[in-house]
């Protein structure tokens, strides 16, 4: 063939890198950011999609939450909630009236009023069972909706949620809920623009293009400007918005940062603000270097070990305390974890709206060999075996590797690993087909019941065969009725002891949320639920100057 | 010819017709569904999606269902991405990919031919062993360690080209080529090399040289295009195997290709994304593997009188 012709091919391409190279390193995302306002956001993943009764993820609400408002919202430094759509609350004395005063001046951003009534259409919408919400459940509190949700209740007019006027939204509930306002800001409790969904399909259709960039209303600080998939959301600040003169930022670009090395590397050379996550190895890294913006802080999540107390040994209550007796968390934590965590006692995370769990053991071998001597094991004699279920991941693996070691130094006992992949796993969890099994909650709301109601007899993430009919009674009769805050803490302070002496399972850690923030970012605080209110944050363009 | 063609081209229709039936099948056999989650799905609202996207009725039922919508050229909507429909998913990527194989393949072909027909005209010597031996670090280092390590090199210690991205910042194409590209070029490179030693041992090889023609002109006019034959021959799997097997580099690099969602929709159980992208791929494989097939019968005369007999 023509070589000749391959050469004359090769020398333009070959101009063309030279050229692109030399032109790579310009001005950075970051900086260019700083000048215009504009965030870039590292999120994750692509979303699922933008229906805030459809996603169920975490880099959904991201862009959900500033693309939408619910009735309150909660305050990034605080979580208190704080006004929303609605501008104030009553609540009656007996808790179960809620009142939202919607503010007249909220708008939707194709201009139209936000009203009443667009609450009780939605509400219903999130509620509808054809809808298929997972996150519906957030609505429960509110009378008759369960019935509704589950298709027990046809009418929706029994329901108590009602419009007392275009600017009044009166909520009953079924008992009084003193988390009820904080679910709110929850994005399956938002309301969305009835017109724009009805113009592409039934209110219920799954899979209407009403999200799209050219067709979505909402009502949030920000807007959608662009939605190119598995490469960038874009948004902007929007001029509807009732607070806009709050809102700092011009825009936010939210990428899909699904390998956390890549994203690493993003940040690295300046094309981020922030990151979701950081690589474990890093951490030391960061940890170690001046001014670092590595941001480490609590976060509303268990990591834990579920206990299957129907099958053997885990029966005897005092296998399940050796178990957990034996781990010495420091050690994990300081060691596999890099310090990144917080050893946990329980299940509930310290400092849950100023509720701190109970602490009833620590690292104790000898307490943990004379339990499982009692139990019939000395010095692990007998020992049937016990199987270890995860799903893959390499954090997951190396945390097991290192108690299973534990397991055996402190009590002579073996412990098989099994590692499972993801929906394989969910299936064994779920069909309680496992001895022991690595689990993780986060929370969905800054309250101890979002933990503690996990191991009701019929809560459907209990996965341990764990059942107290006192313990049910101490979380959804005694604890709802408190009438104070200290009160309530104190009878789930209660529930908690009562729970972590039959150790259904065996708390490890508590989670952090790890971040790289970018030293211009300001009012991005840390906070429990990691969540996010782009309405507060903003760049400073003189940040070295500050440093 | 023709008749060779519209035979190949019958004989891929069962083929992937066993490929839809079987994936079919045993994506819904494997533990776990689309609707799992770590928080447990009230059985009502699994309910309630699982009729919106027909899990509801027997296996057989969805089976006559969607190669009814196959026919019709629809590959349903996706699970994962409500709102979203397969075919539109695979329209946003296949550029993106598609464009990334190209541009591998370019640098495949340009390092790897380059290096086999340098090598070729040396035997054994060192101007041999030096690109052979190149080629066979290209062919044992993974893309997922080339791909980081181009990254530090020209992406953060010397800052000349962007680490992620497709198309947002001038020269973000280059390493994710470069780094797809290279264990081609490695085959290619072995490939063509022994292509063209085959090739200048032949009797017109030295007719050319007897005419006194340059050594450089008996290789670029006469033995290239014999040499290059098995090159060609596997061109066509290759650009599959850089469609399909792309995920790697677009996780490392965050591009918005194909091969993300290929191997995402079977970590989420998204019934529909698996079994599109699987049609869709293997029927672009049976395609490609065709076409190499033409044009390495119209390189090689021999070849060409077998397929007119044919």
């Amino acid at each position: 063939m023509r070589l000749h012709f391959s050469a004359r091919q090769l020398l333009p391409i070959f101009c063309l890198c030279i050229t692109l190279v030399a032109c790579g390193s310009g001005e950075s995302r970051v900086v260019q950011g700083n000048r215009d306002g504009i965030l870039h956001y590292g999120n994750g993943t692509e979303p699922q999609g933008l229906d805030p009764h459809i996603v169920t993820g975490l880099p959904e609400s991201h862009i959900v939450r500033a693309l939408f408002e619910g009735l309150a919202v909660k305050n990034p430094f605080t979580l208190e909630p704080e006004p929303g759509v609605a501008q104030s609350w009553d609540i009656s004395e007996d808790g179960r009236t809620v009142t939202f005063h919607l503010n007249p001046q909220a708008r939707w951003s194709n201009g139209d009023t936000m009203t009443a009534d667009d609450y009780v259409w939605s509400w219903r919408r999130a509620l509808n069972p054809a809808m298929g919400n997972q996150y519906a459940y957030m609505l429960y509190p509110v009378e008759n909706a369960e019935a509704f949700a589950t298709g027990k209740l046809e009418d929706f007019a029994e329901v108590g949620v009602k419009a007392l006027d275009q600017h009044t939204l009166q909520v009953q509930l079924v008992t009084a809920t003193p988390y009820f306002i904080q679910l709110m800001d929850h994005y399956s409790t938002f309301a969305v623009h009835r017109p724009t969904i009805e113009k592409f399909g039934k209110a219920t259709d799954r899979f209407t293009p009403w999200t799209r960039v050219e067709n979505i209303v909402g009502n949030g600080a920000f807007t959608l400007t662009e939605w190119k998939l598995n490469r960038r959301i874009r948004v902007e600040k929007s001029d509807t918005y009732w607070d806009r003169d709050r809102v700092r930022l011009n825009g936010v670009v939210f990428y899909p940062t699904e390998n956390i090395s890549s994203e690493e590397r993003m940040f690295r050379v300046g094309q981020l603000h922030y990151t979701q996550t950081i690589p474990l190895d890093k951490i030391p890294v960061y940890r170690a270097m001046e001014n670092s913006s590595y941001v480490n802080a609590p976060y509303l999540g268990t990591y834990y070990y579920l206990l299957n107390i129907n099958k053997a040994p885990l029966q005897d209550v005092r296998v399940r305390r050796a178990l957990s007796l034996a781990i010495d968390r420091a050690r994990l934590n300081n060691t596999v974890l890099h310090a990144a965590n917080v050893p946990a006692y329980g299940i509930t995370p310290p400092g849950t709206l100023g509720y701190q769990p109970p602490k009833l053991f620590g690292h104790d071998v000898a307490a943990a060999r004379e339990l499982l001597a009692d139990a019939g094991f000395p010095n692990g004699e007998g020992w049937p075996g016990l199987e270890l279920t995860y799903n893959t991941s390499e954090s997951h693996r190396k945390i097991a590797v290192a108690l299973q070691q534990m397991w055996k130094d402190a009590l002579n006992i073996e412990v098989t690993l099994s590692n499972q992949e993801w929906k394989v796993y969910l299936d064994s969890v779920d069909q309680m087909n496992f001895q022991m099994a690595r689990r993780g909650w986060i929370g969905d709301y800054v309250d101890p019941n979002n933990f503690l109601d996990l191991f009701l007899c019929a809560g459907g993430n209990n996965n341990t065969g764990f059942c107290d009919p006192q313990y049910d009674d101490m979380i959804t009769r005694q604890a709802p009725r408190a009438r104070s805050r200290e009160e309530r803490y104190a009878i789930f302070y209660a529930a908690e002891t009562l729970l972590m002496e039959q150790m259904p399972f065996i708390p490890i850690y508590t989670y952090t949320s790890n971040h790289l923030i970018h030293p211009s970012v300001r009012d991005m605080p840390s906070n429990l639920m990691d969540s996010l209110n782009l309405k507060y944050v903003w760049l400073d363009q003189d940040w070295e100057a500050a440093q | 010819m023709w008749r060779f063609i519209a035979y190949r081209l019958l004989q891929a229709v069962p083929v992937i017709l066993a490929v839809i039936t079987v994936t079919f099948f045993l994506v819904r056999v494997a533990p776990g569904g689309p609707f799992d989650s770590e928080k447990a799905v009230v059985p009502e609202v699994k309910a309630a999606l699982e009729a919106q996207y027909r899990l509801d009725q027997p296996l057989l039922t969805q089976y006559a269902a969607y190669l009814g919508d196959l026919a019709q050229g629809e590959l349903g909507p996706s699970f994962k991405y409500p709102g979203r429909s397969v075919n539109e998913l695979i329209a946003a990527g296949l550029p993106v990919t598609a464009e990334l194989g190209l541009y591998a393949l370019l640098v495949a072909m340009v390092i790897g031919g380059l290096a086999g027909v340098i090598a070729s005209l040396k035997p054994n010597t060192a101007q041999d062993y030096l690109p052979m031996s190149a080629a066979m670090i290209g062919i044992c280092m993974p893309s997922f360690l080339l791909g980081p390590l181009l990254v530090l090199v020209f992406g953060i210690y010397l800052d000349w080209l962007p680490v992620s991205g497709w198309g947002d910042i001038p020269g973000d194409k280059i390493l994710p080529a470069i780094t797809l590209g290279s264990t081609y070029a490695a085959y290619i490179a072995r490939l063509s090399r022994a292509g063209m030693l085959e090739v200048m041992t032949q009797d017109y090889i030295r007719t050319a040289r007897a005419k006194g023609l340059p050594e450089w002109q008996v290789v670029t006019r006469h033995a290239l295009r014999g040499g290059l034959i098995p090159v060609v021959a596997f061109l066509g799997p290759a650009f599959a195997g850089l469609l399909s097997g792309s995920f790697v580099v677009e996780t490392i690099f965050q591009i918005p290709g194909l091969g993300r969602f290929y191997v995402q929709a079977a970590f989420n159980r998204d019934y529909t994304m698996i079994l599109g992208t699987t049609v869709f791929l293997s029927t672009l494989i049976v395609l490609f593997n065709l076409l190499s097939d033409i044009l390495a019968a119209w390189m090689n005369p021999r070849l060409r009188t077998q397929f007119s007999e044919h």
